[in-house]
């Protein structure tokens, strides 16, 4: 492992009385690709959002890139254009086509001008393979199709960290390929990414690492082999065993489902 | 216990649900033409036509009526539209403002320029102003205080309505665009507000509605002949006249606007922009 491209150190948050992280320590290397699963409520959106401060967490530092994010003083717009985030829900405006919304940002945040931030913008909807959508609107595009607008929306802002927060969460099943097959190709270009998301073949097949994440800590850390495929953990098995096999859960005599 | 037993039957009449429906449309429509006979049976038609409806004197009332009347009640308008709507949009920002005092401020200038009538507005900028500080003057005179008046009216109605459509705009487009790297004023302004924008379209357009309606509140301002718009041309023709001809012209004026406008609002609120399409 290179330096570490993200760093949190002691990471608390709370929501009012709701304690989500309860001390997070998480180092990404440069070009890792590491991916964060756990029950819901475990706090691991929470964790990815504290990365970008969307969040702002209650205790504890993050660093980005070796500048420390959790600064007060911090430029945390400039710290955010190196940091691409993609969201459950899309959320592509849309109130612009798919190329607009690629060069939009380019040109108000970074002011590129006009011919330099199409051309960046024809080059990252060609790498999710969208070229033929270029001006269509968003409510036009399929939900796969707005996820990957979305990722190459971030990417042509040139970021050196992607956070992906539940990606594939909000398709429908038989669109969740395209967008995994994007991701796949980033990981592959060697872009440091952080993904949250309960696809387990492709935290097998791609992540570098993953982490288990119940109740506010990391309970397991380790390559997929370790954490997916031979599991120390009691919580990461019964976790596991549930994700993969839906129908064997069992209520427990409380009347809720057991955890 | 008996009527439990019975309870889907028709009571008494012994009519079914069907006569007894069409029983009532019947007698509805009956009601109807009982009304509008009676009416038109008791109407003074000669008289009527006399007042209101003198070919002569409704051609005495072109070209001016165009050129004069109408042009001014729009631009009345207009402007009081435009001020409205700049003023609107601070106060909106400041009603959604983290700094308190913004808050209570935008608060309280709502509060007070819904609920105070408009006529009372207009007397404060025409006559109040000029009189607690003596020597002001209104850019663009009768213009500029119209602007002002009508400005400071819509504008608290415009506020309430821009912040609902500001907290209408989802909040993960904010996110999407603070993740990117705007600053917040700049997400607020190339993100959140135009798509705020699209969502109220249709209620803005209602206001200038009414702000052409109550353009006619200039009446109470005194304007010079050059300066009269439709409802104060047409009071005034009706005086030298003694014929009610130029009320009615007036309100017909006024009709070819607002129901052309009441139309595209209902056109609006039925078919949602492609963009908007889920």
């Amino acid at each position: 492992m290179t330096r570490p491209e993200i760093r949190v150190e002691g990471l608390h948050k709370s929501f009012g009385d709701n304690h989500v992280l309860r001390g997070i320590d998480l180092e990404i290397g440069q070009g890792e690709v590491v991916c964060v699963i756990g029950p819901s409520g475990s706090g691991k959106s929470t964790l990815l959002r504290c990365v970008n401060l969307l969040e702002q967490p209650s205790g504890g530092k993050v660093f980005v890139g070796g500048t420390e994010v959790t600064d007060p003083d911090v430029d945390i717009d400039a710290v955010r254009r190196r940091i691409g985030m993609v969201f459950q829900q899309f959320n592509l405006f849309p109130h612009l086509t798919a190329t607009e919304n690629l060069t939009l940002p380019q040109r108000r945040v970074l002011r590129r001008d006009k011919g330099a931030a199409a051309r960046v913008a024809a080059e990252n909807l060609a790498r999710v393979g969208l070229t033929e959508k270029a001006d269509a609107y968003p409510a036009a595009l399929s939900g796969g199709q707005q996820q990957r607008v979305a990722i190459a929306r971030s990417l042509a802002m040139g970021p050196e960290v992607m956070l992906f927060d539940e990606p594939t969460s909000a398709l429908d099943p038989e669109l969740v390929g395209d967008v995994l097959a994007v991701m796949r190709g980033l990981a592959e270009d060697g872009m440091t990414m952080m993904v949250v998301t309960h696809e387990m073949t492709f935290a097998r097949e791609v992540a570098d690492r993953v982490v288990f994440m119940d109740g506010g800590v990391v309970v397991e850390d380790g390559t997929p082999d370790q954490v997916i495929g031979n599991p120390r953990n009691a919580r990461t098995r019964h976790f596991l065993s549930r994700l993969l096999d839906p129908a064997m859960a069992e209520v427990a005599e409380d009347g809720k489902t057991g955890l | 216990m008996t009527d439990t037993e019975t309870p889907l039957q028709p009571r008494r009449t012994g009519l079914s649900v069907r006569q007894r429906r069409r029983l009532s449309r019947g007698a509805q429509y009956v009601l109807f033409v009982a009304v509008v006979g009676f009416v038109a049976a008791s109407a003074d038609w000669g008289r009527l036509q006399n007042q209101f409806a003198q070919p002569g004197i409704a051609g005495q009332m072109f070209p001016q009526v165009i050129t004069v009347a109408l042009k001014n009640t729009v631009l009345f308008t207009l402007s009081g539209f435009v001020v409205g709507l700049g003023l609107g949009m601070i106060v909106a920002l400041m009603r959604l403002s983290s700094v308190g005092p913004y808050r209570w401020l935008a608060g309280i200038y709502i509060e007070i320029f819904r609920g105070l009538p408009a006529l009372l507005i207009f007397i404060f900028v025409g006559v109040g102003m000029p009189l607690a500080f003596p020597g002001i003057q209104y850019p663009g005179g009768i213009y500029g205080k119209v602007a002002l008046a009508l400005g400071l009216v819509s504008a608290a109605y415009m506020a309430e309505t821009i912040r609902a459509g500001i907290q209408a705009v989802p909040h993960g487009q904010t996110e999407a665009a603070r993740s990117l790297g705007f600053s917040p004023a700049r997400a607020m302004i190339s993100i959140v507000v135009p798509q705020a924008f699209r969502i109220i379209l249709p209620p803005l357009t209602n206001e200038l509605v009414l702000l052409f309606k109550d353009s006619s509140l200039v009446l109470f301002l005194g304007v010079t002949l050059q300066e009269r718009e439709l409802s104060k041309f047409g009071n005034d023709l009706a005086s030298t006249t003694a014929n009610s001809t130029p009320i009615l012209v007036a309100g017909l004026f006024y009709l070819l606007i607002t129901v052309p406008l009441g139309f595209v609002v209902r056109r609006m609120e039925t078919t949602p922009s492609k963009e908007a399409v889920r």
